[in-house]
């Protein structure tokens, strides 16, 4: 059984139809990644995961539980973290707060307290700033913390937003390694981006969104390699 | 001197009543983004519950004050489950139009009860006055510091320090972003109501033992001042509630005593529109621009 399975999806916002027919899945362990255009629809397949929109039709199933008509708050409990896109840290608390919300929903304190001692050696800049305001960090610093603020809740599953967007080059390669580097520790990524490029080069498998359907999908070197994911997303 | 300085600390006195309302309007404004109108009868119910637990069933007063907080408090959750939830995606022209319809069935709803004339309600504070040289402090005004004192550092520690309070923060800022940590965001926003209320359940008691006269309509006027004090000290603000309520309850008694008894208000609310007009964002608000 796939970790997370998604079928049939509709999603509407008022009489438009942003997602039509759509499935997929995540295998425990994987890399996936979702590529698409800007307007493909790739932001409002997370969100539905994540329960922030609600799908006409369709089921999303994780570990076998309906997540469809769930609350946001207890999908994030279940064991799925979703970084969105824009990274929405709050800039009004200091680094450390931002960290500790996203344990919020983790009861043990101990275990948060190791989990924090991870993170701060895998972003040994979010340390040095624990104290400062998040919103005074730059773009690719807090692209980090919300990166660490979604393993703080120690997930199963990270649902990604463009972790590239907006970043020097020099920080988008830093923060694919890190992403390697969580999927390496035990997490299962799912990734959307625009940069199909860097997204295939560390996927395991993908799947093309054109407005709002899925149109390819196979193993990332397969579609590294299709003429048509080239001419379209690769710019070869 | 002597004048000036009784007059100082009875507008300390009002101020932080207004403050402990303006916290209320404040921390709702924050988490909801909307002005609860009916806040200030909130404080209305607050003196009837006081009155009827203690002058009709007889409770002991700090029974009645506790019984009071927490009326209102649970009051306060119900108001918003039942006539703001379901709004929390509609216009903010319907939230305000039912909060000011919420203000007005709390009002009737008491006329209704205990009719329109005005009731006389003797302080249920019965501590004597204390005399610094030839300065009388009421005993009234020494319970009101010590419990807004208390309320305002328990708030603040509760706020800044615990798990609850950085959730309500997160959800002030970012709703989506706080679900995404897991934090139910309509069951923070219940809890704001729930502290809110229980606060104006204490400014209602404070207010009450001053004035001792009930109406239906005890709560508006200083619940508009107190809505005045949240905007001067910058609505969202929950230091700048308490500052802008004591500044308005000094500025407020220095005016009747020095100026003009007529003019006061005027002059508190020309105060009020000079710091808007060149601080738009309140004393202590943020210039936040409007996220699209």
């Amino acid at each position: 059984m796939a970790m997370l399975e998604v079928r049939d999806l509709d999603v509407f916002y008022g009489v438009i139809q942003a997602i039509k027919s759509v499935s997929f899945e995540v295998n425990e362990g994987e890399i996936i990644a979702l590529i698409g255009a800007n307007g493909a629809g790739k932001t409002t397949i997370l969100q539905s995961i994540s329960g922030l929109l609600t799908p006409k039709k369709g089921s999303i199933k994780f570990e076998g539980r309906e997540l469809v008509k769930m609350p946001t708050h207890d999908i994030v409990a279940l064991g799925m973290a979703h970084i969105p896109e824009g990274r929405r840290i709050f800039a009004n608390q200091t680094v450390y707060e931002n960290l500790k919300l996203g344990a919020y929903t983790r009861k043990s304190k101990e275990e948060t307290n190791s989990i924090l001692e991870k993170v701060y050696k895998s972003f040994p800049r979010l340390k040095e700033r624990s104290k400062q305001l998040a919103g005074t960090l730059s773009g690719g610093e807090q692209q980090m913390l919300a990166m660490g603020r979604a393993l703080m809740s120690n997930p199963r599953i990270i649902l990604m937003d463009e972790p590239s967007m907006g970043l020097s080059p020099l920080f988008v390669n830093e923060i694919f390694d890190i992403i390697k580097e969580i999927n390496k520790a035990g997490t299962t990524v799912f990734l959307v981006e625009q940069n199909a490029k860097k997204a295939l080069s560390i996927a395991d498998r993908a799947y093309v969104l054109e407005t709002g359907k899925i149109v390819i999908e196979g193993s990332a070197k397969e579609l590294l390699n299709d003429d048509s994911v080239k001419k379209a997303y690769l710019g070869e | 001197m002597v004048r000036f300085l009784e007059q100082f600390i009875n507008g300390l006195s009002v101020g932080s009543v207004y403050a402990l309302i303006a916290l209320g309007y404040t921390m709702v404004y924050g988490i909801a983004r909307m002005i609860n109108f009916a806040h200030g009868d909130i404080i209305m119910v607050g003196a009837y519950v006081l009155y009827v637990c203690k002058s009709i069933i007889g409770l002991p007063s700090i029974v009645s004050v506790i019984v009071t907080i927490v009326f209102c408090s649970l009051l306060g959750i119900t108001i918003e489950k039942i006539a703001y939830k379901p709004l929390r995606k509609a216009p903010s022209l319907a939230v305000l139009i039912t909060a000011i319809g919420m203000s007005f069935l709390l009002q009737a709803l008491s006329l209704l009860i205990f009719g329109a004339n005005p009731i006389t309600f003797p302080s249920v504070i019965k501590v004597s006055p204390i005399y610094i040289g030839s300065i009388t402090i009421s005993g009234i005004t020494i319970i009101t510091f010590v419990v807004t004192f208390i309320c305002m550092i328990g708030l603040t520690y509760f706020v800044n320090n615990t798990k609850a309070g950085s959730a309500m923060r997160a959800a002030s800022e970012d709703k989506p972003a706080a679900e995404l940590m897991g934090i139910n965001v309509n069951r923070t926003i219940s809890m704001v109501f729930a502290i809110g209320s229980a606060l104006a359940g204490v400014a209602g008691f404070l207010y009450i033992s001053q004035y001792q006269s009930l109406m239906p309509t005890l709560g508006a006027l200083p619940g508009i001042k107190a809505f005045v004090a949240a905007v001067l000290g910058g609505i969202g603000s929950i230091p700048g509630a308490m500052l802008g309520g004591i500044m308005l309850g000094v500025i407020e008694s220095l005016s009747k005593a020095y100026i003009s008894t007529q003019l006061a208000d005027a002059i508190v609310f020309g105060i009020l529109v000079i710091v808007l007009i060149v601080k738009p964002s309140g004393l202590l608000g943020k210039n936040s621009i409007e996220k699209v």
